[in-house]
Protein backbone atom coordinates (compact mmCIF):
# COMPACT_ATOMS: atom_id res chain seq x y z
CA UNK A 1 0.00 0.00 0.00
CA UNK A 2 2.67 2.54 0.83
CA UNK A 3 4.05 2.24 -2.67
CA UNK A 4 0.75 3.06 -4.31
CA UNK A 5 0.13 5.79 -1.79
CA UNK A 6 3.50 7.24 -2.70
CA UNK A 7 2.72 7.12 -6.36
CA UNK A 8 -0.67 8.67 -5.67
CA UNK A 9 0.99 11.52 -3.87
CA UNK A 10 3.47 11.81 -6.68
CA UNK A 11 0.59 11.98 -9.08
CA UNK A 12 -1.01 14.72 -7.03
CA UNK A 13 2.24 16.65 -6.99
CA UNK A 14 2.56 16.20 -10.72
CA UNK A 15 -0.97 17.36 -11.27
CA UNK A 16 -0.18 20.43 -9.26
CA UNK A 17 3.11 20.99 -11.03
CA UNK A 18 1.75 20.42 -14.49
CA UNK A 19 0.16 23.82 -15.15
CA UNK A 20 3.40 25.64 -14.34
CA UNK A 21 3.89 28.38 -16.91
CA UNK A 22 0.35 27.74 -17.96
CA UNK A 23 -1.00 31.15 -16.96
CA UNK A 24 -0.43 32.62 -20.39
CA UNK A 25 -1.99 29.54 -21.94
CA UNK A 26 -5.00 29.73 -19.65
CA UNK A 27 -5.53 33.44 -20.22
CA UNK A 28 -5.19 32.95 -23.98
CA UNK A 29 -7.62 30.03 -23.91
CA UNK A 30 -10.15 32.08 -21.91
CA UNK A 31 -9.80 34.99 -24.32
CA UNK A 32 -10.27 32.79 -27.34
CA UNK A 33 -13.19 30.88 -25.85
CA UNK A 34 -15.04 34.04 -24.84
CA UNK A 35 -14.41 35.69 -28.19
CA UNK A 36 -15.77 32.68 -30.04
CA UNK A 37 -18.77 32.40 -27.73
CA UNK A 38 -19.65 36.08 -28.03
CA UNK A 39 -19.14 36.17 -31.78
CA UNK A 40 -21.56 33.26 -32.08
CA UNK A 41 -24.19 35.28 -30.22
CA UNK A 42 -23.94 38.29 -32.49
CA UNK A 43 -27.11 39.92 -31.22
CA UNK A 44 -25.52 40.36 -27.82
CA UNK A 45 -22.68 42.27 -29.42
CA UNK A 46 -24.97 44.34 -31.61
CA UNK A 47 -27.62 45.15 -29.02
CA UNK A 48 -25.57 47.73 -27.06
CA UNK A 49 -24.66 49.48 -30.31
CA UNK A 50 -28.26 49.64 -31.46
CA UNK A 51 -29.27 50.81 -27.98
CA UNK A 52 -26.62 53.54 -28.17
CA UNK A 53 -27.92 54.76 -31.53
CA UNK A 54 -31.55 54.72 -30.41
CA UNK A 55 -30.90 56.61 -27.17
CA UNK A 56 -28.95 59.26 -29.06
CA UNK A 57 -31.86 59.55 -31.51
CA UNK A 58 -34.24 60.16 -28.62
CA UNK A 59 -32.48 63.33 -27.44
CA UNK A 60 -33.02 65.55 -30.49
CA UNK A 61 -36.64 64.40 -30.53
CA UNK A 62 -37.12 64.90 -26.80
CA UNK A 63 -35.17 68.12 -26.28
CA UNK A 64 -34.83 70.11 -29.47
CA UNK A 65 -33.40 69.58 -32.97
CA UNK A 66 -31.60 72.93 -32.73
CA UNK A 67 -27.96 72.22 -33.76
CA UNK A 68 -26.37 74.86 -31.52
CA UNK A 69 -28.15 73.52 -28.44
CA UNK A 70 -27.35 69.94 -29.37
CA UNK A 71 -23.71 70.76 -29.97
CA UNK A 72 -23.32 72.12 -26.44
CA UNK A 73 -24.80 69.06 -24.77
CA UNK A 74 -23.51 66.47 -27.24
CA UNK A 75 -20.36 65.41 -25.29
CA UNK A 76 -22.37 64.61 -22.19
CA UNK A 77 -25.17 62.93 -24.13
CA UNK A 78 -22.78 60.73 -26.09
CA UNK A 79 -20.89 59.74 -22.96
CA UNK A 80 -23.98 59.02 -20.87
CA UNK A 81 -25.59 57.00 -23.66
CA UNK A 82 -22.39 55.01 -24.24
CA UNK A 83 -22.13 54.38 -20.50
CA UNK A 84 -25.70 53.08 -20.35
CA UNK A 85 -25.09 50.89 -23.39
CA UNK A 86 -22.01 49.41 -21.73
CA UNK A 87 -24.04 48.86 -18.56
CA UNK A 88 -26.71 47.04 -20.56
CA UNK A 89 -24.25 44.43 -21.74
CA UNK A 90 -22.71 43.84 -18.32
CA UNK A 91 -25.34 41.51 -16.93
CA UNK A 92 -24.48 38.85 -19.51
CA UNK A 93 -20.75 39.04 -18.73
CA UNK A 94 -20.79 36.10 -16.31
CA UNK A 95 -24.43 35.02 -16.58
CA UNK A 96 -24.12 32.30 -19.23
CA UNK A 97 -21.01 30.85 -17.60
CA UNK A 98 -22.76 30.83 -14.26
CA UNK A 99 -25.81 29.09 -15.67
CA UNK A 100 -23.95 26.28 -17.44
CA UNK A 101 -21.44 25.75 -14.65
CA UNK A 102 -18.30 26.77 -16.52
CA UNK A 103 -17.80 29.61 -14.06
CA UNK A 104 -17.27 27.02 -11.33
CA UNK A 105 -14.70 25.30 -13.51
CA UNK A 106 -12.97 28.65 -13.91
CA UNK A 107 -12.84 28.98 -10.12
CA UNK A 108 -11.35 25.49 -9.80
CA UNK A 109 -8.47 26.04 -12.23
CA UNK A 110 -5.07 26.40 -10.56
CA UNK A 111 -4.47 29.70 -12.34
CA UNK A 112 -5.27 32.91 -10.48
CA UNK A 113 -8.92 33.71 -10.96
CA UNK A 114 -8.19 37.44 -11.16
CA UNK A 115 -6.19 36.98 -14.37
CA UNK A 116 -8.86 34.81 -15.98
CA UNK A 117 -11.51 37.36 -15.01
CA UNK A 118 -9.32 40.04 -16.57
CA UNK A 119 -9.30 38.04 -19.80
CA UNK A 120 -13.09 37.86 -19.78
CA UNK A 121 -13.34 41.60 -19.14
CA UNK A 122 -10.88 42.25 -21.98
CA UNK A 123 -13.17 40.37 -24.36
CA UNK A 124 -16.14 42.34 -23.08
CA UNK A 125 -14.32 45.58 -23.79
CA UNK A 126 -13.17 44.45 -27.23
CA UNK A 127 -16.71 43.64 -28.30
CA UNK A 128 -18.60 46.38 -26.44
CA UNK A 129 -16.44 49.32 -25.43
CA UNK A 130 -14.31 49.52 -28.55
CA UNK A 131 -17.24 49.32 -31.02
CA UNK A 132 -19.06 52.00 -28.99
CA UNK A 133 -16.00 54.23 -29.20
CA UNK A 134 -15.72 53.69 -32.94
CA UNK A 135 -19.41 54.36 -33.47
CA UNK A 136 -19.60 57.48 -31.30
CA UNK A 137 -18.11 59.92 -33.89
CA UNK A 138 -20.86 59.00 -36.37
CA UNK A 139 -23.50 59.81 -33.79
CA UNK A 140 -21.48 62.90 -32.91
CA UNK A 141 -21.97 64.15 -36.48
CA UNK A 142 -25.72 63.65 -36.06
CA UNK A 143 -25.66 65.70 -32.85
CA UNK A 144 -23.79 68.52 -34.61
CA UNK A 145 -20.74 67.97 -32.45
CA UNK A 146 -18.08 70.43 -33.67
CA UNK A 147 -15.52 68.86 -35.99
CA UNK A 148 -12.09 68.33 -34.50
CA UNK A 149 -13.45 66.69 -31.37
CA UNK A 150 -14.27 63.36 -33.01
CA UNK A 151 -10.89 61.83 -32.43
CA UNK A 152 -10.89 62.94 -28.79
CA UNK A 153 -14.39 61.51 -28.38
CA UNK A 154 -13.32 58.14 -29.78
CA UNK A 155 -10.08 58.02 -27.79
CA UNK A 156 -11.73 59.09 -24.52
CA UNK A 157 -14.47 56.50 -24.99
CA UNK A 158 -11.99 53.77 -25.86
CA UNK A 159 -9.91 54.55 -22.75
CA UNK A 160 -12.87 55.18 -20.47
CA UNK A 161 -14.94 52.21 -21.53
CA UNK A 162 -12.11 49.90 -20.49
CA UNK A 163 -12.43 51.28 -16.94
CA UNK A 164 -16.21 50.96 -17.24
CA UNK A 165 -15.88 47.29 -18.19
CA UNK A 166 -13.53 46.61 -15.28
CA UNK A 167 -15.60 48.44 -12.66
CA UNK A 168 -18.84 47.08 -14.04
CA UNK A 169 -17.52 43.54 -13.93
CA UNK A 170 -17.25 43.87 -10.13
CA UNK A 171 -20.97 44.60 -9.98
CA UNK A 172 -21.74 41.85 -12.49
CA UNK A 173 -19.72 39.37 -10.41
CA UNK A 174 -21.51 40.43 -7.23
CA UNK A 175 -24.97 40.01 -8.74
CA UNK A 176 -24.44 36.97 -10.98
CA UNK A 177 -25.81 34.59 -8.37
CA UNK A 178 -29.00 36.60 -7.94
CA UNK A 179 -31.94 35.70 -10.14
CA UNK A 180 -32.93 39.29 -10.87
CA UNK A 181 -29.70 41.21 -10.59
CA UNK A 182 -30.23 43.60 -13.47
CA UNK A 183 -31.69 46.61 -11.68
CA UNK A 184 -29.49 46.06 -8.65
CA UNK A 185 -26.48 45.97 -10.96
CA UNK A 186 -27.17 49.48 -12.22
CA UNK A 187 -27.69 50.73 -8.67
CA UNK A 188 -24.30 49.31 -7.66
CA UNK A 189 -22.30 50.27 -10.71
CA UNK A 190 -23.55 53.70 -11.81
CA UNK A 191 -22.24 55.63 -8.78
CA UNK A 192 -18.83 54.05 -9.36
CA UNK A 193 -18.92 55.16 -13.01
CA UNK A 194 -19.16 58.85 -12.22
CA UNK A 195 -15.44 59.76 -12.16
CA UNK A 196 -14.92 58.14 -15.56
CA UNK A 197 -17.94 59.98 -16.92
CA UNK A 198 -16.69 63.32 -15.59
CA UNK A 199 -13.26 63.07 -17.15
CA UNK A 200 -14.48 61.42 -20.35
CA UNK A 201 -17.10 64.06 -21.07
CA UNK A 202 -14.61 66.67 -19.80
CA UNK A 203 -12.08 65.64 -22.43
CA UNK A 204 -14.60 66.12 -25.24
CA UNK A 205 -15.73 69.47 -23.79
CA UNK A 206 -12.12 70.59 -23.61
CA UNK A 207 -11.60 69.57 -27.23
CA UNK A 208 -14.59 71.69 -28.25
CA UNK A 209 -13.38 74.73 -26.31
CA UNK A 210 -9.90 74.24 -27.68
CA UNK A 211 -8.37 73.58 -24.25
CA UNK A 212 -5.76 70.93 -23.67
CA UNK A 213 -7.27 67.48 -23.69
CA UNK A 214 -4.16 65.64 -22.60
CA UNK A 215 -4.77 66.25 -18.90
CA UNK A 216 -8.22 64.66 -19.10
CA UNK A 217 -6.99 61.73 -21.15
CA UNK A 218 -4.10 61.26 -18.73
CA UNK A 219 -6.51 61.06 -15.80
CA UNK A 220 -8.68 58.62 -17.72
CA UNK A 221 -5.55 56.56 -18.23
CA UNK A 222 -4.72 56.82 -14.53
CA UNK A 223 -8.23 55.64 -13.61
CA UNK A 224 -7.80 52.75 -16.01
CA UNK A 225 -4.47 51.83 -14.42
CA UNK A 226 -6.06 51.94 -10.96
CA UNK A 227 -8.96 49.79 -12.17
CA UNK A 228 -6.57 47.35 -13.86
CA UNK A 229 -4.76 46.82 -10.56
CA UNK A 230 -7.66 46.57 -8.16
CA UNK A 231 -10.73 45.51 -10.16
CA UNK A 232 -9.52 41.98 -11.07
CA UNK A 233 -8.97 41.22 -7.38
CA UNK A 234 -12.41 42.54 -6.48
CA UNK A 235 -13.98 40.62 -9.38
CA UNK A 236 -12.31 37.39 -8.27
CA UNK A 237 -13.44 37.86 -4.66
CA UNK A 238 -16.98 38.68 -5.81
CA UNK A 239 -17.16 35.63 -8.07
CA UNK A 240 -16.12 33.41 -5.16
CA UNK A 241 -18.89 34.97 -3.03
CA UNK A 242 -21.49 34.49 -5.76
CA UNK A 243 -20.54 30.87 -6.37
CA UNK A 244 -20.61 29.96 -2.71
CA UNK A 245 -23.85 31.80 -1.96
CA UNK B 1 -3.69 43.99 23.30
CA UNK B 2 -4.19 40.64 21.56
CA UNK B 3 -6.22 39.36 24.44
CA UNK B 4 -8.44 42.40 24.14
CA UNK B 5 -8.92 41.91 20.38
CA UNK B 6 -9.61 38.24 20.87
CA UNK B 7 -12.24 39.06 23.45
CA UNK B 8 -13.74 41.63 21.09
CA UNK B 9 -14.36 38.83 18.59
CA UNK B 10 -16.73 37.14 20.96
CA UNK B 11 -20.30 38.38 20.58
CA UNK B 12 -21.02 37.43 24.17
CA UNK B 13 -18.21 39.55 25.54
CA UNK B 14 -19.12 42.42 23.23
CA UNK B 15 -22.71 42.18 24.39
CA UNK B 16 -21.60 42.49 28.01
CA UNK B 17 -19.07 45.28 27.54
CA UNK B 18 -21.34 47.35 25.31
CA UNK B 19 -24.02 47.19 27.99
CA UNK B 20 -21.62 49.03 30.28
CA UNK B 21 -20.35 51.50 27.65
CA UNK B 22 -23.70 52.35 26.15
CA UNK B 23 -25.14 54.59 28.90
CA UNK B 24 -22.03 56.76 28.89
CA UNK B 25 -22.30 57.43 25.18
CA UNK B 26 -26.04 58.11 25.46
CA UNK B 27 -25.39 60.55 28.31
CA UNK B 28 -22.57 62.26 26.40
CA UNK B 29 -24.72 62.50 23.28
CA UNK B 30 -27.65 63.96 25.20
CA UNK B 31 -25.56 66.53 27.08
CA UNK B 32 -23.50 67.58 24.06
CA UNK B 33 -26.40 67.83 21.63
CA UNK B 34 -28.61 69.75 24.08
CA UNK B 35 -25.76 72.11 25.01
CA UNK B 36 -24.66 72.54 21.43
CA UNK B 37 -28.09 73.16 20.00
CA UNK B 38 -29.19 75.59 22.73
CA UNK B 39 -25.90 77.46 22.48
CA UNK B 40 -25.80 77.38 18.71
CA UNK B 41 -29.45 78.13 18.06
CA UNK B 42 -30.11 80.67 20.79
CA UNK B 43 -26.88 82.29 21.97
CA UNK B 44 -24.35 82.23 19.16
CA UNK B 45 -24.19 85.57 17.34
CA UNK B 46 -25.97 85.85 14.00
CA UNK B 47 -23.80 85.76 10.92
CA UNK B 48 -23.03 89.19 9.48
CA UNK B 49 -23.90 88.00 5.98
CA UNK B 50 -26.42 85.23 6.38
CA UNK B 51 -28.19 86.40 9.52
CA UNK B 52 -29.88 83.65 11.45
CA UNK B 53 -30.11 81.24 8.57
CA UNK B 54 -26.51 80.17 9.13
CA UNK B 55 -27.64 78.33 12.28
CA UNK B 56 -28.59 75.33 10.20
CA UNK B 57 -24.85 74.65 10.13
CA UNK B 58 -25.22 73.10 13.58
CA UNK B 59 -27.15 70.20 12.05
CA UNK B 60 -25.71 70.26 8.58
CA UNK B 61 -21.99 69.99 9.27
CA UNK B 62 -22.12 67.25 11.94
CA UNK B 63 -24.41 65.17 9.71
CA UNK B 64 -22.08 65.61 6.74
CA UNK B 65 -19.08 64.61 8.90
CA UNK B 66 -20.86 61.50 10.08
CA UNK B 67 -22.06 60.58 6.61
CA UNK B 68 -18.48 60.35 5.40
CA UNK B 69 -17.03 58.77 8.54
CA UNK B 70 -19.67 56.05 8.54
CA UNK B 71 -18.84 55.03 4.99
CA UNK B 72 -15.18 54.75 5.93
CA UNK B 73 -16.22 52.68 8.97
CA UNK B 74 -18.22 50.44 6.65
CA UNK B 75 -15.14 49.82 4.53
CA UNK B 76 -12.96 49.21 7.61
CA UNK B 77 -15.42 46.79 9.20
CA UNK B 78 -15.80 45.15 5.79
CA UNK B 79 -12.05 44.65 5.58
CA UNK B 80 -11.90 43.32 9.13
CA UNK B 81 -14.72 40.91 8.36
CA UNK B 82 -13.18 39.70 5.09
CA UNK B 83 -9.67 39.25 6.50
CA UNK B 84 -10.26 38.00 10.06
CA UNK B 85 -13.83 36.72 9.75
CA UNK B 86 -14.85 38.65 12.85
CA UNK B 87 -18.62 38.43 13.01
CA UNK B 88 -19.02 41.49 15.22
CA UNK B 89 -17.51 43.65 12.47
CA UNK B 90 -20.18 42.54 10.05
CA UNK B 91 -22.98 43.01 12.57
CA UNK B 92 -21.76 46.57 13.13
CA UNK B 93 -21.60 47.14 9.36
CA UNK B 94 -25.16 45.86 8.99
CA UNK B 95 -26.53 48.37 11.47
CA UNK B 96 -24.28 51.25 10.40
CA UNK B 97 -25.24 51.33 6.72
CA UNK B 98 -28.82 52.63 7.18
CA UNK B 99 -27.55 55.13 9.76
CA UNK B 100 -25.01 56.45 7.29
CA UNK B 101 -27.63 56.72 4.58
CA UNK B 102 -29.89 58.62 6.99
CA UNK B 103 -27.08 61.01 7.93
CA UNK B 104 -26.28 61.62 4.25
CA UNK B 105 -29.93 62.39 3.66
CA UNK B 106 -30.01 64.77 6.64
CA UNK B 107 -26.93 66.56 5.34
CA UNK B 108 -28.42 66.86 1.85
CA UNK B 109 -31.81 67.95 3.11
CA UNK B 110 -30.50 70.52 5.57
CA UNK B 111 -28.19 71.76 2.83
CA UNK B 112 -31.13 72.20 0.49
CA UNK B 113 -33.09 74.09 3.15
CA UNK B 114 -30.03 76.23 3.80
CA UNK B 115 -29.61 76.85 0.10
CA UNK B 116 -32.91 78.67 -0.24
CA UNK B 117 -32.05 81.75 1.86
CA UNK B 118 -28.37 81.89 0.92
CA UNK B 119 -28.18 80.85 -2.74
CA UNK B 120 -31.84 81.32 -3.60
CA UNK B 121 -32.14 77.74 -4.82
CA UNK B 122 -32.85 74.31 -3.37
CA UNK B 123 -30.23 72.52 -5.35
CA UNK B 124 -27.08 73.34 -7.22
CA UNK B 125 -24.72 70.95 -9.01
CA UNK B 126 -21.98 72.11 -6.74
CA UNK B 127 -19.02 69.82 -6.16
CA UNK B 128 -19.84 69.07 -2.55
CA UNK B 129 -23.55 68.57 -3.09
CA UNK B 130 -22.97 66.26 -6.00
CA UNK B 131 -20.44 64.10 -4.21
CA UNK B 132 -22.77 63.81 -1.20
CA UNK B 133 -25.60 62.72 -3.49
CA UNK B 134 -23.34 60.05 -4.98
CA UNK B 135 -22.39 58.97 -1.46
CA UNK B 136 -26.10 58.47 -0.77
CA UNK B 137 -26.36 56.27 -3.88
CA UNK B 138 -23.36 54.25 -2.71
CA UNK B 139 -25.04 53.69 0.68
CA UNK B 140 -28.26 52.61 -1.03
CA UNK B 141 -26.29 50.20 -3.19
CA UNK B 142 -24.64 48.59 -0.16
CA UNK B 143 -27.97 48.26 1.64
CA UNK B 144 -29.75 46.88 -1.44
CA UNK B 145 -26.98 44.38 -2.15
CA UNK B 146 -27.10 43.09 1.42
CA UNK B 147 -30.83 42.65 1.13
CA UNK B 148 -30.65 40.82 -2.21
CA UNK B 149 -28.82 37.69 -1.03
CA UNK B 150 -30.63 34.76 0.48
CA UNK B 151 -27.65 33.55 2.48
CA UNK B 152 -26.41 35.86 5.21
CA UNK B 153 -22.76 34.96 4.77
CA UNK B 154 -22.78 35.82 1.06
CA UNK B 155 -24.68 39.01 1.77
CA UNK B 156 -22.11 40.06 4.36
CA UNK B 157 -19.15 39.37 2.13
CA UNK B 158 -20.72 40.99 -0.93
CA UNK B 159 -21.59 44.12 1.05
CA UNK B 160 -18.04 44.21 2.43
CA UNK B 161 -16.53 44.05 -1.06
CA UNK B 162 -18.83 46.79 -2.31
CA UNK B 163 -18.06 49.03 0.68
CA UNK B 164 -14.34 48.63 0.07
CA UNK B 165 -14.69 49.36 -3.65
CA UNK B 166 -16.91 52.33 -2.88
CA UNK B 167 -14.48 53.84 -0.41
CA UNK B 168 -11.73 53.90 -3.04
CA UNK B 169 -14.15 55.82 -5.19
CA UNK B 170 -15.04 58.46 -2.60
CA UNK B 171 -11.84 60.56 -2.80
CA UNK B 172 -11.88 60.18 -6.59
CA UNK B 173 -15.45 61.47 -6.75
CA UNK B 174 -14.62 64.28 -4.38
CA UNK B 175 -11.74 65.57 -6.46
CA UNK B 176 -13.13 64.73 -9.88
CA UNK B 177 -16.31 66.60 -9.10
CA UNK B 178 -14.21 69.56 -7.96
CA UNK B 179 -12.38 69.50 -11.26
CA UNK B 180 -15.47 69.08 -13.30
CA UNK B 181 -17.21 71.95 -11.59
CA UNK B 182 -14.35 74.42 -11.62
CA UNK B 183 -14.03 73.91 -15.35
CA UNK B 184 -17.28 75.77 -15.83
CA UNK B 185 -17.69 78.21 -12.99
CA UNK B 186 -15.78 78.88 -9.80
CA UNK B 187 -16.99 77.50 -6.48
CA UNK B 188 -19.31 79.92 -4.76
CA UNK B 189 -19.21 78.38 -1.35
CA UNK B 190 -17.03 76.25 0.86
CA UNK B 191 -17.58 74.95 4.36
CA UNK B 192 -13.88 74.94 5.10
CA UNK B 193 -13.92 78.57 6.22
CA UNK B 194 -14.07 77.40 9.80
CA UNK B 195 -10.90 79.16 10.86
CA UNK B 196 -12.52 82.41 9.79
CA UNK B 197 -15.44 81.69 12.08
CA UNK B 198 -15.47 83.46 15.45
CA UNK B 199 -14.98 81.34 18.56
CA UNK B 200 -18.52 81.75 19.84
CA UNK B 201 -19.86 80.27 16.61
CA UNK B 202 -17.22 77.59 16.25
CA UNK B 203 -17.36 76.11 19.78
CA UNK B 204 -21.03 75.09 19.67
CA UNK B 205 -20.35 73.55 16.26
CA UNK B 206 -17.53 71.49 17.74
CA UNK B 207 -19.83 70.42 20.58
CA UNK B 208 -22.51 69.41 18.10
CA UNK B 209 -20.03 67.39 16.04
CA UNK B 210 -18.87 65.55 19.17
CA UNK B 211 -22.49 65.07 20.21
CA UNK B 212 -23.42 63.59 16.85
CA UNK B 213 -20.48 61.20 17.04
CA UNK B 214 -21.48 60.08 20.54
CA UNK B 215 -25.02 59.61 19.32
CA UNK B 216 -23.77 57.52 16.42
CA UNK B 217 -21.60 55.35 18.68
CA UNK B 218 -24.38 54.86 21.21
CA UNK B 219 -26.92 53.99 18.54
CA UNK B 220 -24.50 51.62 16.80
CA UNK B 221 -23.76 49.87 20.09
CA UNK B 222 -27.45 49.51 20.83
CA UNK B 223 -28.36 48.23 17.37
CA UNK B 224 -25.36 45.90 17.23
CA UNK B 225 -26.56 44.41 20.53
CA UNK B 226 -29.95 43.60 19.07
CA UNK B 227 -28.26 42.28 15.94
CA UNK B 228 -26.18 39.97 18.16
CA UNK B 229 -29.30 38.67 19.83
CA UNK B 230 -30.96 38.11 16.47
CA UNK B 231 -28.04 36.24 14.92
CA UNK B 232 -26.96 34.31 17.98
CA UNK B 233 -30.47 33.41 19.04
CA UNK B 234 -29.66 29.71 18.87
CA UNK B 235 -26.66 30.03 21.23
CA UNK B 236 -27.01 28.90 24.79
CA UNK B 237 -25.99 32.17 26.44
CA UNK B 238 -28.67 34.05 24.53
CA UNK B 239 -31.33 31.52 25.52
CA UNK B 240 -30.25 31.73 29.15
CA UNK B 241 -30.46 35.51 28.90
CA UNK B 242 -33.96 35.29 27.48
CA UNK B 243 -35.01 32.91 30.25
CA UNK B 244 -33.67 35.31 32.88
CA UNK B 245 -35.62 38.14 31.37
CA UNK B 246 -38.95 36.34 31.30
Amino acid sequence: MPASEGSLREGAVMAREEPRGGLAVAVWATLKRDLVLLLRRRSEVLNPLVFFAIVITLFPIGISPDPTLLATIAPGLLWVAALLAALLSLDSLFRADYDDGSLEQLLLTPQPLAMLALAKVAVHWLLTGLPLALMAPVLGIMLALPAGSYLVLAVSLALGSASLSLIGAIGAALTVGLSRGGVLLSLLVLPLYIPVLIFGAGAVQAAIFGDGVLAHLAILGALLALALIFAPLAIAASLRISING
Amino acid sequence: MWAFINKLRSPKWFYAISARLQPWFWAAALILIVTGSVWGLAFAPADYQQGNSFRIIYVHVPAAFLAQSIFISLAVTGLVFMVWKIKIADMAATVMAPLGAAMTFVALFSGAVWGVPTWGTWWMWDARLTSMLILLFLYLGVIALRGAFASRDSASRAASVLAMVGVINIPIIKYSVDWWYTLHQPATFTVTGRAAMPMEMWLPLLIMVLGFYSFFIALTLMRTRSEILRRESSKRWVRELAEEAT
